[in-house]
């Protein structure tokens, strides 16, 4: 019965920038993960129970049908006495991991600040362009529940809020992300070596990297290749260069820049363009400006690649779009809901990507299964957390025809 | 620890964007704010109360900046995971058995009184 338990918060790698973590705030980040993983198991199962059993037979005795968007359903649920007890549970767990989080971080921040300085200043790996304006799809909420988002701080050039993201994703995954939180990045590394064994890309772009837990496993996994890592928020930035320099990586530089001007870079410059976990943190008109540049900067025979949760389609459910959307409006993620809604495979086209050269795969998250259990199945009851995404990707073709 | 932040108040700080009022009554959102914290500040105490014991039972001495050092092994990670996953269960029963009476839809209790003084 104890197979599928996570492991101990002290699995994770204490790499130099990790912050360290006194015993009890290791045991609050424990707590926090058996927490969410008994909301999204043995409790979450009650959202479901409440929708067939009360909330959609008095939505049909009300309107004389069934509800046709997820936004009926979670206006009706919304008024369900369990989910609102379940969701104020959510919410305060997430709340929690992040007040936990910067407990931790904010008693050692001297320390993180000076180790950044001058592993950044030794590195070179880091660059910052004060120019760069914040989006307001960063700045409108704190993403997460996380205060500061990704941009933000308590004084200037400090690495707190990507300090206090490394520190706390685990708990908000439960331990499903692996030892370096990089479950992503290697997941996206042994699909491509499935996919193309011999393929070696030079120039490797990854467009909105945060701390870079995920670019850096794909400079580890091709140490030949150069990879540019950019986000607009310096804050973050500072922390996952640092961090990949004490890791010891050195093929990898963190740029501040926003994915909707590229202009910097030639055409064709990159072989291959990586987004993991990203889109559904812009907004309507940037993420199409951001795949236009993504496609401009692609080089012919290149690939780009979106790690995202599925997208909603008329096949899923209206109750599983309904509980994929609770980060949306509960977690501070207001892009969510409209971006999944979208048929991205018709976005990609748009920005440049032909129908005929795009595919979906299904990933998950690679981690040690000696020290991690498997992410757990069944992703309807893990909505929107659990560690299986779909690749969404395409082969940009060699030439375009040339018209007659 | 920095001199000048304040690292307990600052820690707190809300998150931009408005919080979702998830009962009529507000005391009720606050009232699961305290309670869930204190739920997980004693996990972090029968967290550490273990560690004490292990590290007694295994030293029979202790140094506290053992406490502060110590990680389980594979086995006590499980043992102490199994725990942790024992102690929501009796905390969260109330919620636990709610969404078993939503599945078993028993009838109100005065049903059956009523049922049983007839027959």
């Amino acid at each position: 019965m104890a197979d599928d338990l996570p492991p101990p918060y002290t699995a994770l790698t204490r790499h130099p920038m990790m912050p360290r973590t006194s015993h009890d705030e290791t045991a609050r980040f424990n707590f926090l993960t058996h927490f969410n993983r008994y909301l999204s198991g043995p409790i979450g199962a009650g959202n479901r129970l409440a929708y067939e059993k009360r909330v959609l037979p008095a939505f049909r005795a009300e309107h004389g049908r069934d509800p046709e968007h997820r936004y009926e359903v979670r206006d009706a649920m919304n008024l369900d006495s369990w989910h609102r007890m379940w969701s104020a549970l959510k919410r305060n767990s997430m709340e929690m991991r992040q007040h936990t989080g910067r407990q931790a971080v904010l008693r050692q921040l001297d320390e993180l600040d000076a180790m950044a300085a001058q592993f950044n200043e030794h590195s070179g790996m880091l660059e910052l362009d004060p120019a760069i304006e914040q989006p307001r799809y960063q700045t409108a909420v704190d993403i997460h529940c996380q205060p500061g988002g990704y941009h933000g701080g308590e004084r200037t050039g400090d690495v707190t809020v990507g300090a206090n993201y490394d520190v706390g994703l685990f708990a908000t995954t439960g331990g499903a992300l692996g030892g370096l939180n990089d479950g992503g990045g290697q997941a996206v590394v042994e699909w491509i070596r499935k996919e193309r064994p011999d393929w070696r890309p030079r120039r490797i772009l990854d467009i909105g990297c945060t701390v870079g837990h995920n670019a850096v496993p794909i400079a580890q996994a091709f140490p030949d290749a150069e990879v540019i890592a950019i986000d607009t928020a310096a804050a973050s930035l500072r922390y996952g260069a640092a961090r990949a320099a004490g890791l010891g990586v050195r093929n990898i530089r963190f740029v501040q820049a926003s994915g909707e001007d590229l202009s910097r870079w030639a055409d064709g410059h990159f072989d291959w363009v990586q987004t993991t976990m990203f889109l559904h943190e812009l907004s309507a008109q940037s993420m199409p400006k951001i795949l236009a540049e993504a496609n401009r900067v692609l080089a012919p025979g290149g690939l780009i690649l979106h790690i995202e949760q599925p997208q909603y389609t008329e096949e899923m459910p209206l109750f599983e779009q309904f509980m994929r959307d609770w980060d949306a409006f509960n977690n501070n993620e207001p892009f969510w809901s409209a971006m999944h809604g979208q048929d991205l495979k018709q976005v990609m086209a748009e920005a440049g990507f032909p129908r005929e050269a795009q595919f979906v795969a299904g990933v998950r998250a690679v981690v040690d299964p000696a020290i991690f259990p498997p992410a757990p199945d069944g992703g309807e009851e893990d909505y929107g957390r659990a560690a299986i995404w779909n690749a969404y990707g395409a082969w940009k073709p060699q030439a375009q025809a040339v018209a007659a | 620890m920095s001199e000048q932040l304040d690292w307990v108040a600052l820690s707190g700080r809300r998150p931009k964007g408005k919080r979702p009022e998830f009962f009529d009554e507000p005391a009720l959102d606050r009232l699961y704010s305290v309670v869930f914290a204190l739920a997980a500040e004693v996990s972090a105490l029968r967290e550490r109360q273990d560690t004490i014991e292990r590290l007694l039972d295994a030293g029979g001495t202790l140094r506290r900046e053992d406490i502060e050092a110590y990680e389980p092994d594979r086995e006590a990670g499980r043992e102490r995971g199994l725990a942790t996953r024992a102690y929501i269960a009796r905390i969260m029963r109330g919620f636990q058995q709610e969404v078993e009476a939503m599945e078993a839809q028993d009838p109100p209790i005065m049903d059956i009184v009523e049922e049983l003084s007839r027959r």
